[in-house]
């Protein structure tokens, strides 16, 4: 691992989560830790329920039973103006990027330092470009969405989601849609931004590669039980691990 | 076993038939002849089942497909019914005797075993059932649709606060959108309303010797009500769909999601300046129709009543009151809010598909011209009974 010194402290805890749309259970008694500085990975085969435990762990759905804690805060339990404040402390990048389509990159990144901060315009731009220079996008500012590709939506997602420095930043299957070498260097970002700026990643992905590559620290959702049956470093599991599932998950069947 | 290729599609209908046989005790031997491929008529299962039921008790099925000439999925899908069958009589299958590209699809059929409660329950749910179902989700829709109001109207308050968060371009956007840009459609539309409506009076005015009152009748009519009506029924289709489209678009793109993420509430971003827009321009595009509307009944009298211009407007003057506008107004800032809603509301409950996006636009107009409709009768026995 790179030099980034571990502090074990929990940053977000999740506590006997079960999320359901109506009756039908998705994921049920899910407990794990992401600690500081993780780059904690949630796997798991297609339609397990990853992007659904993103969308609780970010605020979008409220779980049907249990607890997410930021900081041993807890989340659901929280007023709507604590929910915003705990909300503003992280960045998501969505699975298709979802940038506003109707304004600029260099508005998508400039929406939340225009909402949150005191800054200049002047000053609000110049961070701007900086965002989109740290993500490879330098002198796009002017573009729309709809006029670049898809690996660079992803990007200029990800822009925008550390436009307020958050502490946690999540993505939503980063690599999906995306060519081996875009793929790559989006992870090489993940990792750089982890080590530089010393923030929480979590990261849904089935991408094998990635799993192996960036992460430290995993949740593994199994879709038949409908609960959790590994957790830990993925490469530890990748060696350790006695489940068949997880192991020939890890091992794209052919171990 | 000898090589059968799966059937490339080219051959012309040919014959396929089951044969069976008991070579042991117990044992159902099943012969497949011919050609098993979709194009054919393939013999019914329940001739299968009949021999499973009826000759006696049956351990173990088996296949022989020395004679067959063809297959596609057809043959699979009727192996896996004899399979399922078996399997729910506790009879063994053995599948020796199929071609081995039938053995290995047939594996792969079985190898991810169906998850369990993911297939929908298939029965038709009972009349009851359904009633139950619906008017939960008319309370469900009804409780949405009331929780949608408050908010909205809480984002206009934070609005009038100078609070409510939202980019002005935005609103001046969608001011340009369903102001100045609908202007043709509603000067075409309100013209015509205004020579239908001279026709009318035309024909039955005319046997009174009273063509003259063609202008009260068309001022009037305009003025109260149709003006406000049409401006809002166009306004529907054109703008209240898009609103439930771009807001329904922007569901599926997760775009509404960010904002939530970001703390920024998509009810002030994004709903507010759609409503603010359409209320202000809505009773603008009125005044305008009504004028146009008394152009057309004009352009009519004029033109085949043979009354002077000077004449048709000095009447037109007379019969309409400044409250007759007014009440018009009013009433067209009432349709203005009831599309902006519905038209919001509908794209803000859109799901996360394409159909969806247009159900979300069609029930947007379907919902506007509805509650437009309802709110000119209310208004309307309101005014009556105020004397306006």
């Amino acid at each position: 691992m790179p030099e980034v010194t571990e502090k074990n402290d929990a940053h977000i805890t999740v506590q006997d989560l079960t999320m359901a749309y109506g009756d039908f259970v998705i994921q049920r008694d899910l407990n794990f830790t992401v600690r500081r500085s993780d780059i904690f990975i949630i796997m798991g085969g297609s339609g397990c329920g990853k992007s659904t435990l993103l969308r609780h762990l970010v605020g979008l759905r409220s779980p049907a039973r249990g607890k997410v804690l930021y900081d041993g805060e807890s989340f659901w339990d929280a007023d709507p103006s604590d929910q915003v404040r705990m909300m503003r402390r992280f960045g998501v990048m969505y699975q298709s990027g979802a940038l506003w389509s109707s304004m600029t990159l260099a508005e998508n990144v400039a929406l939340a330092l225009e909402e949150y901060t005191a800054l200049r315009p002047a000053q609000i731009r110049e961070l701007v470009s900086l965002k989109l220079a740290l993500v490879g996008l330098s002198g796009f500012d002017e573009f729309y969405p709809s006029e670049i590709s898809g690996g660079m939506q992803k990007r200029a997602g990800v822009a925008r989601a550390m436009a307020l420095d958050p502490e946690i930043l999540f993505f939503d299957e980063p690599s999906a849609g995306l060519d081996p070498i875009s793929a790559r260097r989006l992870d090489n970002l993940i990792l750089e931004l982890r080590d530089s700026l010393g923030a929480t990643m979590v990261v849904v992905t089935h991408e094998l590669a990635s799993i192996l590559a960036i992460g430290n620290n995993s949740v593994f959702l199994d879709p038949i039980t409908k609960t959790m049956i590994a957790s830990g470093d993925p490469k530890t599991l990748l060696a350790e691990s006695k489940d068949p599932r997880v192991h020939s998950f890890l091992t794209r069947g052919e171990g | 076993m000898a090589a059968i290729r799966p059937n490339s599609g080219e051959n012309p209908i040919q014959e396929c038939h089951i044969r069976f046989s008991q070579p042991s005790k117990g044992t159902l031997l099943i012969q497949f002849t011919g050609h098993w491929t979709l194009q054919n008529e393939l013999p019914s299962v329940n001739d299968v089942e009949k021999q499973l039921g009826g000759g006696g008790p049956i351990q173990c099925v088996s296949f022989d497909t020395q004679a067959l000439t063809g297959w596609d999925s057809g043959l699979l899908a009727y192996l896996i019914k004899i399979i399922d069958e078996c399997k729910t009589r506790n009879i063994k299958t053995d599948q020796a005797g199929l071609p081995d590209g039938v053995r290995r699809l047939l594996d792969l059929a079985y190898a991810v075993p169906e998850r369990e409660g993911a297939r929908g329950v298939a029965k038709r749910p009972s009349l009851l059932a359904r009633i139950g179902t619906d008017s939960i989700n008319v309370a469900r829709g009804t409780a949405e649709t009331v929780s949608f109001i408050g908010e909205a109207t809480l984002a206009i308050w934070k609005f009038l606060r100078g609070k409510a968060r939202y980019r002005h371009v935005d609103f001046t956007m969608t001011i340009q959108q369903c102001g100045p840009q609908a202007l043709p459609i509603i000067t075409l539309i309100s013209f015509l309303v205004g020579v239908i409506l001279a026709y009318i009076g035309a024909v039955q005015l005319e046997q009174f010797g009273a063509e003259i009152y063609v202008a009260n009748l068309v001022g009037l009519a305009m003025a109260r009500e149709m003006g406000a009506m049409m401006t809002a029924i166009i306004m529907a289709g054109r703008t209240g769909g898009a609103f439930a489209a771009q807001l329904g678009t922007m569901t599926v793109n997760e775009e509404i999601d960010a904002l939530k993420t970001m703390g920024v509430s998509p009810m002030e971003f994004l709903v507010l300046p759609r409503m603010l827009a359409l209320m202000l321009m809505l009773p603008v595009l009125c005044l305008y129709s009504d004028l146009l509307g008394i152009l057309g009944g004009a352009a009519v009298s004029i033109s085949i009543l043979d009354l002077g211009v000077l004449e048709y407007f000095n009447q037109t003057k007379n019969a309409i009151h400044l409250h007759d506008f007014a009440g018009g107004l009013f009433k067209s800032a009432v349709y203005g809010t009831l599309v902006a809603i519905a038209g919001c509301l509908r794209g803000m409950q859109s799901g996360r598909s394409a159909a969806a996006v247009g159900d979300a636009a069609t029930s947007a107009v379907v919902t506007a011209i509805v509650w437009i409709v309802v709110a000119s009768a209310i208004t309307t026995v309101i005014y009556n009974i105020l004397g306006i």
